[in-house]
């Protein structure tokens, strides 16, 4: 079967002040299945978040072939009706919750997409119910956007877009500016469109422990793709991620300096409770036993 | 900073908050119209009866009700002096030294204050204080929907005006927090003269329009992601239904306005 998304031989470069073009992804090709989890890192500049506004043709690319379900979208013949439903399919979730709202009441907000596509009135309301509902966000459907916390004018925001019915949805770093509690919230609703509703995820971060959820990381530097493998492979290679100013999660690099010290510890240890049992095993093997936790 | 009210809302659930937007703006414009019509004292009288009819229909307290009033006092009381010493007619009431007061002027200037004061009352019952602002935006965009035909871009001033509702609280809020941080460095803008005082809150415009700016473009961006291509084609989620009431209160206006000009025909007592 073909993959879902397609990217060949990506170029695309701005235009800088005095007439420069700064090149921004250079001969990018990557694929993605249908209904994968992947991560996108980088360090600022990489071109990750250009990457993601080529994927719905915010931006056009200066050459190269992206391909969506089959449909070359990079075809200059692309009528616009094709347009809005690449821009369906490809829901997109940006890093400021408060400039992607749009309307002043929460269900407004999340009707406002499948209002632009013409959807009838019946069909948007169950579409806008399901899609609070899915964000736990129904209690609060009649409240103004400016009340919510950051954390849940995302989850909002993500309401909106799952209202459209996208087969993806691209992240673009929204977790960066939440609290803990609303980046949590955040993620596990990621997993769950993800586990439950087969919605491929593609997310752009440089949260390391984020990255670790996914099913494959695309490591992105300076426009080229640096590394692809799954989050194991990745990570287990915090020298090549250091050379372009990345780390590996905190856990995963304690592990690391262990086995660098020469203390056997197995396994890949990407969050932090398999970086505990790993310790646990590594000590019980070396003839180190624990007293139970007091409770 | 939780407290922004924007236009006077009340909260509430009368006749007059359950109306069709539509209507409230028709039934507004009607009233305006039917307190011109107003001739005669009992015609006035009646105009004034139901005023307080409304401001009862709408159970919002009339203390609230007269606050509202309080920005047009000045308007009200230059209207009064103007017309009082002004207005020459033929009953004199007082004739000292260069002061010529007559019935005339003192019965016009008391119905402008009477329409005034219906004016902003009616307008109040029927919109701002009974319609939240989305509610309205949608009932100006839905009313005006057929001047599409003339190019009008209605859809465009609904969308402006419901962006603009949704921005103004975070823009104050932000304003608030560059005026902090300004401060903080030791800015000043509370001592010193009207210009120096002006001078202080350029460099509070300065990051506040360059961050608009940045939340413009990026708020197109989001809403060019969500499909948005313009009124065209575009479906609501809420349809606005006429109720009995709306056609039923639409109706009464209508003979509101003929009960006027009857009694101003019928019962002419002090015709102006």
């Amino acid at each position: 079967m073909e993959p879902f998304i397609q990217v060949e031989q990506l170029n695309y470069a701005y235009d800088e002040d005095g007439g420069q073009r700064r090149r921004v992804l250079r001969d990018l090709s990557f694929s993605v299945e249908r209904g994968e989890y992947v991560a996108i890192l980088g360090h600022n500049g990489s071109g990750k978040s250009t990457l993601a506004k080529l994927l719905n043709l915010i931006l056009t690319p200066d050459s190269g072939k992206i391909i969506i379900a089959g449909r070359e979208i990079t075809d200059p013949n692309l009528t616009e009706d094709e347009l809005y439903e690449v821009r369906r399919r490809m829901g997109m979730v940006f890093q400021n919750p408060d400039n992607q709202l749009v309307a002043t009441i929460v269900e407004e907000d999340v009707a406002f997409g499948p209002e632009n596509l013409g959807v009838p009135s019946e069909e948007i309301r169950r579409r806008v119910d399901e899609a609070l509902a899915l964000v736990g966000m129904t209690k609060y459907a009649h409240h103004e956007p400016h009340r919510l916390s950051g954390g849940q004018k995302q989850r909002v925001a993500i309401a909106g877009i799952i209202a459209m019915l996208p087969d993806c949805i691209i992240f673009d770093e929204s977790t960066a500016m939440l609290d803990p509690m609303g980046r949590r919230d955040v993620l596990r609703i990621m997993d769950n469109l993800n586990r439950e509703r087969g919605i491929t995820v593609l997310t752009i971060t440089h949260y390391m422990n984020e990255a670790a959820r996914a099913d494959r990381v695309l490591v992105l530097n300076d426009g080229e793709l640096y590394m692809q493998g799954t989050p194991a492979e990745i990570f287990s290679h915090p020298d090549r991620l250091a050379a372009i100013g990345l780390d590996v999660p905190q856990c995963t690099d304690l592990v690391h300096q262990l086995r660098d010290a020469g203390i056997a510890v197995e396994g890949d240890c990407l969050t932090p409770a398999q970086c505990a049992d790993a310790i646990c095993a590594a000590c019980a093997a070396s003839g180190i036993t624990f007293a139970p936790p007091r409770t | 900073m939780t407290s922004i009210t924007l236009g006077q809302y009340f909260p509430g659930n009368s006749l007059l908050h359950r109306l069709d937007p539509r209507f409230k703006i028709v039934l507004a414009v009607l009233y305006i119209t039917a307190s011109f019509l107003c001739k005669s004292i009992w015609s006035f009288a009646a105009l004034a009866l139901s005023a307080v009819v409304l401001i009862l229909i709408s159970r919002i307290p009339p203390s609230f009700v007269l606050r509202g009033l309080r920005p047009i006092l000045f308007i009200m009381l230059f209207t009064v002096v103007l017309n009082v010493f002004l207005t020459r007619g033929e009953t004199l009431l007082i004739d000292f030294w260069i002061i010529h007061i007559y019935l005339e002027g003192v019965l016009t200037a008391l119905s402008m204050v009477l329409r005034i004061t219906v004016i902003i009352i009616g307008t109040g019952m029927f919109l701002t204080y009974t319609t939240t602002p989305i509610a309205l935006t949608d009932g100006i965009e839905r009313l005006f929907s057929p001047l599409k035909v003339f190019h009008l871009p209605v859809h465009e001033f609904a969308m402006m005006m419901t962006i603009a509702l949704r921005f103004i609280p975070i823009l104050i809020e932000e304003t608030e927090k560059i005026m902090a941080a300004q401060k903080a460095r030791g800015a000043d803008f509370s001592t010193g003269s009207l210009m120096q005082r002006a001078k202080a809150l350029i460099p509070i415009l300065v990051p506040l329009f360059v961050s608009a700016f940045r939340r413009a473009d990026e708020l197109a961006v989001a809403m060019e992601c969500r499909c948005y291509r313009g009124g065209e084609g575009r479906t609501r989620m809420t349809v606005l239904h006429a109720t009995a009431a709306d056609w039923v209160m639409l109706a009464a206006m209508i003979l509101f306005g003929a009960v006027l000009l009857l009694i101003n025909r019928f019962a002419p007592g002090f015709a102006l």
